[in-house]
């Protein structure tokens, strides 16, 4: 559906994209996931037409986008402040981009009407935009930026500002929504456990290039290098030379033993997982996840018994190339 | 559409900005050229007129001393309406903006009917309607200022043992200090280029640069030492300039504050009789002079509808010309000001800004003399082009519509853009929906600005206007400089119809910029 091959751009001489090649099947969504700077957003921006590319292509379909200004594209976006326009009740926001396509009155409010009805606005045409709260301005902005019906929808962090509960909640309903209508999607975010919730697959970026792209369930298991396995959020990494050895938390269980080898230092509890890091009498240290109801204490000798599958051997630094990267499960 | 491709753009971009830059160079820049020009090249050289020192000293001394005074009237009011919440507080704001949306030859109108009859028109008539005017400028910046200072502070340091005196010197003075400076530098600038208020009330023997820049080219011909104090009256501006905008730099956005509802407090106790005298006070004396203004112009209202010695139409016509003359100006100054400030608000804020105020601090003397000696000979022979009179108008109105525009136009998210960009509005479509509709109120305030300036504008004007086609000012002046009863009456008469129109105005602009806020 939407093509990117070897897109690059230079940002004040530096390389904000250097050679991005990326492919969003139709009806599934990608996350692009990196922390801030690697140019994810660039990347955003270079699709939906507002930064010019200085080498590479953007293809949407079979249609080549070079030199298509934004409002020809038919990709929607929406940003992390909404951008709502202020000057614009809830309907007239949502009505915009019919507006542009001249669709008629009535079939635009018939429009809006569904629109917000699938967003959970019902009803709420007549709102002021600064009435609403952060949560309802988000449904807002993603029913005007569905409305045209893009055919790729473009997501810039889009939750980024939201209190904790509010934005899990938001997650699993946008991903039941993509779902749902069927929407293409690239969806931009530094969070791994937004990436993973809503990506069909999760892009990796780093320095303008993608690292990795993966189903989440193979990102997690098969991370690229040892710089993707820390920033997802793995620990026990163990780097020699050129070579990393990743044993997964889960796979570690620390079991109560007085003549153990390590001893338990900290443990956190997130909801049914808690998170235990032990030391050796080396001074290493090893991290697993229990889930358990009575997990050792800190001070508690512990022996530790590793699933030999939950280790796994990755380079201690990919080498990025500008051809496609590793894309051993693209999706059905 | 041909428009959307970027090389395309861009000229449209640059056309655009081009527009005001072409307009600025043959009404603005030429004649400064031209001034600049019979300046410097003459058969007996460079000269400086005989006086020019005593010129320069009074010029500085009157504007430093109405400084020194302004600050004194304006810091109390400044207190009471940055301070305290009282019934009518926005009242009390708005009335002290009054005196400065005024034309000076109205205010100088009402202070020469102020001074009693056969008083010698003088120093102290000047300074106190050089105070009357920037009243306002010192009100509005440092009251703005006051409002937004965390009362906190002042408690933190009562808490550490800090007495009223010693935090007001500590804690609320130096958090001032910027917008004071400010407030003077600008009070300062205004009143060293002052014109009308020191032609009509400083009688023979007080000349400032501006008015002498006057006196020698209208009155006198002598058009070399006009210029020649034209470009000294340039230098010390351009100095004044530099110096007010690097303070009103520094003193910051102070008065678009809109937040300070929380700072604000009912007096108490005796604070209260304080307020209520200062407002009283306030009230009163910028009241006063239009009061008199008004019962100087009864009986003279039926004369309006008569022939006059003093001009070549019935009085009431200037009032038509002036009118007709402001809209036009308003609207070249709305289309200029208004590219040009879409220009400059593409860039970051920076010393482009410092170019477009230019004008405004150049004097508006300067720039009718300009004309005069610019526009004489094929082809650019425009004497008797009734015309001049909008285009001088509005060269004073654009800067103001800049900086009126500009920073609205800047403080649009430009994300609005690119949403409405991605829904499929072209760049032309998405100025429509989105600038316009955003920046509509600036535009409005913006117009009603021009239109109020224009309409008061004197010094560049009476340079231009043909004697059977004067505005209002002009028309004012002329009465003021005949003796008698009759001619001062009309000259209040005219100055009350100056005052309401420009009122009328303000207000309109006000109505209209409210009705284009976003009610929902």
């Amino acid at each position: 559906m939407l093509t990117v091959r070897d897109a690059r751009v230079a940002l004040g001489g530096h390389e904000a994209l250097a050679g991005v090649d990326l492919d969003v099947e139709a009806g599934t969504i990608v996350a692009v996931l990196g922390p801030s700077g690697s140019g994810k957003s660039t990347l955003l921006r270079a699709i939906a037409g507002l930064q010019r590319l200085d080498g590479g292509s953007v293809t949407l379909g079979d249609r080549s986008l070079a030199g298509v200004p934004p409002h020809r594209r038919g990709i929607g976006l929406m940003f992390q402040d909404d951008a709502l326009f202020p000057h614009r009740d809830v309907g007239a926001n949502v009505a915009f981009g019919l507006r542009m396509q001249g669709v008629t009155r009535a079939a635009a409010a018939a429009r809006v009407a569904e629109l917000l009805a699938l967003v959970g606005l019902g009803g709420r045409e007549h709102r002021a935009v600064g009435s609403l709260s952060g949560g309802e301005r988000k449904r807002v902005a993603l029913a005007r930026a569905l409305a045209p019906a893009p055919r790729v929808l473009l997501l810039d962090e889009p939750l980024g500002a939201l209190d904790r509960s509010l934005h899990d909640r938001l997650v699993v309903e946008l991903r039941d929504l993509f779902d749902e209508i069927r929407q293409t999607a690239l969806y931009v975010t530094h969070d791994v456990a937004e990436a993973f919730a809503i990506g069909t697959r999760v892009a990796v970026m780093r320095e303008g290039s993608i690292v990795q792209v993966a189903t989440p369930e193979r990102l997690w298991a098969a991370p690229g290098d040892a710089w993707v396995a820390r920033f997802i959020g793995l620990a026990n990494i163990d780097e020699r030379g050129a070579i990393s050895f990743v044993t997964h938390p889960e796979g570690v269980v620390f079991r109560s033993n007085a003549s153990g080898d390590a001893v338990v230092i900290s443990a956190h509890r997130d909801g049914p997982l808690v998170t235990l890091r032990a030391r050796y009498g080396d001074g290493r240290e090893i991290v697993s996840a229990h889930t358990g109801l009575a997990p050792p204490t800190p001070g508690a000798r512990v022996a530790v018994e590793i699933d030999p599958s939950a280790v796994v051997e990755v380079p201690t630094r990919a080498i990025v190339t500008a051809s496609c990267p590793s894309d051993d499960d693209a999706v059905a | 559409m041909d428009t959307d491709r970027p090389a395309l753009r861009r000229c449209w971009h640059v056309a655009a900005a081009l527009l005001p830059a072409a307009f600025v160079a043959l009404f603005f820049a030429f004649p400064l050229a031209s001034i600049l020009e019979r300046g410097l090249t003459s058969e007996g050289g460079i000269s400086l007129p005989t006086g020019t020192a005593g010129l320069l000293w009074f010029t500085t001394w009157q504007a430093a001393a109405s400084t020194v005074l302004t600050l004194a009237a304006g810091l109390p009011l400044a207190w009471a309406i940055g301070r305290f919440r009282f019934r009518g507080r926005s009242l009390a704001r708005a009335l002290v903006l009054v005196p400065f949306v005024l034309p000076t030859v109205v205010v100088a109108t009402a202070f020469l009917a102020l001074l009693p009859e056969g008083h010698e028109r003088g120093i102290w008539a000047i300074l106190a309607a050089h105070v009357f005017f920037n009243v306002a400028v010192v009100t509005r910046i440092v009251g703005g200022a006051w409002a937004t200072i965390d009362p906190a502070s002042a408690d933190a340091a009562a808490v550490l043992g800090a007495g009223p005196w010693r935090r007001a010197r500590e804690v609320t003075l130096p958090q001032l200090a910027p917008a004071l400076s400010a407030s003077a530098a600008l009070t300062f600038l205004f009143t060293f280029t002052s014109f009308g208020v020191i032609l009509i009330l400083g009688g023979p023997g007080r000349a400032t640069l501006e008015t002498e820049i006057y006196n020698r080219a209208a009155r006198q011909f002598d058009l070399h030492a006009a210029a020649v104090l034209s470009l000294l009256q340039l230098g010390a501006v351009a100095v004044v300039l530099a110096v007010a905008s690097i303070l009103e730099a520094r003193a910051g956005p102070a008065s678009t504050l809109t937040d300070e509802g929380g700072v604000l407090r009912r007096p108490a106790g005796r604070e209260r009789i304080v307020v209520a005298t200062v407002l009283a006070v306030a009230a009163s004396v910028l009241m006063l002079p239009l009061a008199v203004l008004v019962r100087r112009s009864i009986g003279s209202w039926g004369a309006l509808f008569q022939e006059t010695p003093a001009l070549l139409v019935e009085p009431w016509q200037a009032a038509v010309y002036s009118v007709a003359f402001a809209s036009l100006a308003a609207l070249v100054a709305l289309v200029v000001g208004g590219l040009a400030a879409m220009a400059l608000a593409r860039r970051p804020p920076g010393a482009v800004d410092g170019f477009v105020l230019l004008p405004l601090g150049a004097s508006a003397v300067m720039l009718g003399f300009g004309f005069l000696i610019a526009f004489d000979e094929p082809p650019l022979d425009f004497r008797s082009s009734w015309w001049l009179v909008p285009v001088a108008q509005s060269l004073v109105a654009a800067p103001f519509v800049v900086r009126i525009v500009a920073p609205a136009l800047r403080s649009i998210d430009p994300r609005l853009r690119e949403v409405a960009a991605t829904l499929g509005a072209a760049p032309a479509r998405a100025w429509r929906e989105v600038d316009l509709p955003l920046a509509g109120r600036a535009f409005a305030v913006a117009a009603g600005f021009a239109f109020a300036v224009a309409l008061g504008e004197f010094g560049a004007t009476v340079f231009v206007a043909r004697a059977e086609q004067p505005t209002l000012p002009v028309a004012i002046f002329r009465f003021l400089g005949r003796p008698g009863t009759e001619n001062q009456g009309l000259a209040a008469a005219l100055a009350v119809v100056l005052a309401g129109i420009v009122v009328c105005a303000a207000l309109a602009a006000e109505r209209l910029a409210d009705g284009r806020e976003p009610s929902l």
